[in-house]
């Protein structure tokens, strides 16, 4: 089961509504390699994950995306809640607020919805560590793509670039956890059997 | 930290942020290295005062948990009348 915290795990406090910037961060949010994808991919992948603490490290970073998905939210909140008019109509956001007003959608930058194909759950400890840690980098490059376009903006930039290093922290993790699955494996083979399904045969 | 605080409430609930930040990351640090003895020591350390810390700001202000709700001294439920962390300003 999970609680609730009823903080951020980073501050957002954003003075300026910014539609274009919005936008943008939304990818975050519900895109390719945005932090719904991200937490539901780990939470996911957990249950065939023959290791404990491997399976540990999965709930917990899965966990983490969830605060991030909350911080995403709220930069694209408090970035539209105060938009006028004039700001929708004349910023690439009228799209969005057509079916979605200011309200929160999980949506890539270009208008795709969210879709569970955006990640992947194989049953294969090895697979999807090694999904993770490209997943990682990928939205590592999506939150330096972020930067650039906020680098005059510090209330929006802080934020994102605490999201960032944690991409980072993330994808190490993963590299611990998949070395301590190899190193439970025959060395010379590590594809031999998939731990999660063929040793409980 | 050069950060100006506008009260005690905020200044507390930027410490938990700290010290939250710390339990965060050792928990993680922790899951691939579950013996390190010094990492253990540091967790307990922060971890105990990110939990004083929460209790002090339950007690003085709003809940942050509902574990940390106490409505012994209160007449009406503070979960759902405070503010919400999107809101921002203080958090």
């Amino acid at each position: 089961m999970w609680n609730y915290e009823r903080r951020l795990e980073f501050p957002v406090n954003i003075k300026e509504a910014n539609a274009d910037i919005a936008q943008a961060i939304i990818s975050q949010y519900g895109g390719p390699d945005g932090e719904m994808g991200a937490s539901m991919r780990y939470l996911s992948q957990r249950y065939a994950c023959p290791y404990r603490e491997v399976a540990g490290v999965l709930t917990d970073i899965g966990t983490e995306e969830l605060a991030h998905l909350e911080m995403v939210a709220t930069i694209v909140h408090q970035l539209t809640k105060n938009l006028s008019m004039e700001q929708i109509e004349e910023s690439g956001f009228r799209n969005y607020y057509v079916d979605h007003t200011v309200g929160i959608w999980p949506q890539a930058a270009g208008g795709v919805p969210f879709t569970a194909n955006q990640f992947q759950s194989t049953g294969d400890i090895i697979t999807d560590l090694t999904e993770d840690m490209a997943a990682e980098q990928k939205a590592r490059t999506t939150y330096d793509n972020i930067l650039r376009l906020v680098r005059d903006e510090p209330d929006v930039y802080e934020p994102i670039k605490f999201l960032r290093a944690r991409e980072i922290v993330h994808f190490q993790r993963f590299g611990e956890a998949l070395r301590i699955v190899q190193d439970r494996l025959n060395e010379k083979n590590f594809y031999a059997f998939n731990p999660g399904f063929d040793c409980a045969q | 930290m050069n950060t100006q605080f506008a009260s005690e409430q905020e200044k507390l609930l930027h410490d938990i942020g700290v010290l939250g930040f710390v339990v965060i990351e050792l928990s993680l640090y922790l899951d691939t290295h579950p013996t390190d003895q010094n990492a253990l020591k540091y967790f307990n350390h922060y971890n105990r005062l990110a939990n004083q810390a929460r209790q002090e700001y339950s007690a003085k202000y709003t809940p942050l948990t509902i574990s940390c709700a106490d409505v012994s001294a209160c007449n009406d439920w503070q979960w759902a009348l405070a503010p919400m962390p999107w809101e921002g300003g203080c958090n």
